[in-house]
């Protein structure tokens, strides 16, 4: 039987505040335990919670960013369950009147098509503490410097039909967060988590079938792979004859399995109700219109941009424009460099190939797009070889040096271009291999004799100390040899 | 509206309150005629009427993105029952 796959993304974004959403507590990354956890953070009898401004002003910035209404008057519920790491007994959350209401976002596929996939909404909401299962004598220990971290939780419609669709999604909004700056997007420090939604339904059906939610993916091959894992065992079962249990299962990427978490009918009864805490917010004109125009270029936009100003191609502009990082980047190095083709090729070739060998962000990168510039300048100019480029690129990212042209200097790297030497060169390795040059100018295929040309280069680099221009020796061995 | 004994025993589950056969039965006579009252404010129209978020007729007053709290660490862990390398123990939780 053929299926389609419905899949629907929930997705949590770390606010990059500098307080939590509720009091004047630190959100700042790795303190040490429960040192950011307050009065309000702690559930102390007698607290109340005050609301961050900024976190009204980041998701109404996101709320505009993804062609979304914004609630003028949004409201906060409790969401009510008992766990450690949550010591008011109840989440603060949105669930009536969510700050970003209905909207969306355009996603390129790899066959070139565009997709809208749309958003039901937005809220706010704050974050739980952390539980160590460790073992502390039988015991729990929890740390709260979490607690209460200020979070925008973005629900798709089931717009997405498989794994490429999904993390396209999620890519997209992760450029979209990180430009508007009102996330760090550092997902291997949870910045950014995906639940993921999955139900299969007959191919054509309009019904659509029982899902399940996989919670916590924290990377986009994670989510990938979790997809594939959950679409393949829904399959076997539907496949077998059998049902789908509405359940929440957590995937382990390191095994590639899943286990179900809970299922509906032990799932949690939250027991909503307004909280009443805290009063209704009210957004006014001028607080939108002041988020409107501190809103960044966006992802879309500076793709664009990218193609019409340095002539990239749809693929190679839509990469780069999609972190803004990247882009920034690459837009250092193509103003320095000139050629912005060839400064795109090397951000996303040698420069990010390294970057993920090393695991690094751009922002950890050792070299400067000014850098990587200057290079390209040397490589355009045919200063260097390309394989010389890259021993240049190679000191500049060990910090053996950092101006290009004293590492060029100091390594020798600069090509012979003068012809004159390199006739001379030619010449001489010609006289030295008779039988090769009669066998090329027998050859009557043009494609072979192209082959043959390799034979003659390994001796001429060699000759000329590995500093000869390839391409120009190219030419003069072409026209030598059909003398 | 009634509410069953099966409703009690699971709303004090999920507030982790312990109740016995006999507070269960007082349980349902008290709520029950809670709900009964509940009930009568359904016959009004409200048809016209947005629904209300707060008793008070106020906005939120929102706060502005300064770090004003300090570590206090010590002097909530001092009234922990138990706490071990700044961390908060509890009995274990798994889920």
């Amino acid at each position: 039987m053929q299926w389609d796959i419905v899949i629907g993304l929930e997705i949590h974004v770390q606010l990059a505040t500098r307080t939590k959403i509720f009091s004047g507590s630190s959100t700042a990354y790795g303190a040490e335990p429960n040192t950011q956890a307050n009065a309000v953070d702690l559930a102390m009898p007698g607290t109340l919670p005050v609301p961050n401004e900024q976190a009204f002003r980041y998701a109404v910035m996101f709320g505009l960013a993804v062609n979304a209404e914004i609630e003028r008057r949004s409201m906060f519920e409790r969401k009510n369950y008992f766990y450690p790491d949550l010591p008011k007994g109840y989440q603060t959350t949105q669930l009536e009147r969510p700050i970003v209401g209905p909207g969306f976002v355009d996603i390129d596929l790899a066959n070139g098509e565009t997709k809208r996939v749309r958003i039901h909404h937005a809220h706010l909401e704050e974050d739980a503490g952390k539980s160590l299962h460790e073992d502390f004598h039988g015991m729990t220990g929890v740390d709260l410097n979490r607690a209460g971290t200020p979070l925008i939780e973005v629900v798709t419609e089931p717009d997405m039909n498989n794994a490429e669709e999904a993390v396209a999604f999620a890519k997209k909004l992760h450029g979209i967060v990180t430009s508007l700056g009102i996330c760090d997007g550092d997902m291997s420090q949870g910045s950014m988590r995906f639940d993921v939604n999955i139900s299969l339904k007959p191919k054509g059906s309009e019904t659509l079938g029982t899902r399940t939610e996989t919670k916590n993916l924290n990377s986009f091959r994670f989510m990938e792979q979790a997809i594939a894992h959950e679409v393949e065992r829904q399959m076997d079962i539907l496949e077998d004859g059998g049902t789908i249990v509405q359940e929440t299962r957590l995937y382990n990427g390191d095994k590639d399995e899943s286990r179900s978490m809970r299922t509906k009918e032990e799932a949690n009864d939250y027991r909503y109700f307004p909280c009443p805490d805290l009063l209704p917010v009210e957004i006014d004109d001028s607080f939108i219109d002041e988020a409107r125009n501190s809103l960044p270029e966006l992802p879309d936009a500076k793709k664009a941009r990218f193609m019409e100003q340095y002539g990239l191609n749809d693929y190679d502009a839509g990469l780069l424009a999609g972190d803004s990082k990247l882009a920034a980047f690459f837009e250092a190095a193509a103003e320095r460099g000139k050629d912005a083709k060839l400064a795109s090729n090397w951000v996303q070739g040698e420069f990010s190939a390294r970057l993920n060998a090393e695991e690094k962000s751009v922002a950890d990168s050792p070299i400067t797009g000014e850098q990587l510039g200057d290079l390209v300048v040397r490589i355009a100019d045919n200063t260097i070889s390309s394989a010389g480029a890259k021993k240049v690129f190679e000191a500049l990212w060990t910090g053996e040096g950092e101006s290009v042209d004293a590492i060029i200097d100091a390594k020798g790297l600069k090509q012979v271009s003068d012809t004159g030497a390199l006739e001379a060169m030619v010449d001489e390795v010609l006289a030295s291999m008779p039988d090769q040059v009669a066998q090329y100018q027998q050859e009557s295929d043009p494609k072979k004799q192209k082959k043959m040309l390799g034979g003659f280069m390994g001796p001429l680099m060699k000759a000329s100390k590995g500093q000869g221009n390839p391409k120009l020796f190219n030419e003069i061995l072409v026209r030598k040899l059909g003398e | 509206m009634t509410i069953s004994r099966k409703d009690i025993e699971k709303v004090a589950v999920l507030a982790r309150i312990r109740v016995d056969d006999e507070q269960v039965s007082a349980l349902e006579k008290d709520l029950g005629n809670i709900l009964d009252l509940v009930d009568q404010l359904g016959a009004a129209d409200t048809d016209s009427v947005e629904p209300m978020a707060h008793p008070l007729d106020a906005v939120q007053r929102l706060r502005a993105d300064e770090v004003t709290e300090s570590d206090q660490r010590e002097r909530f862990q001092a009234i922990a029952p138990a706490t071990e390398n700044g961390l908060y123990l509890v009995p274990r939780v798994i889920e």
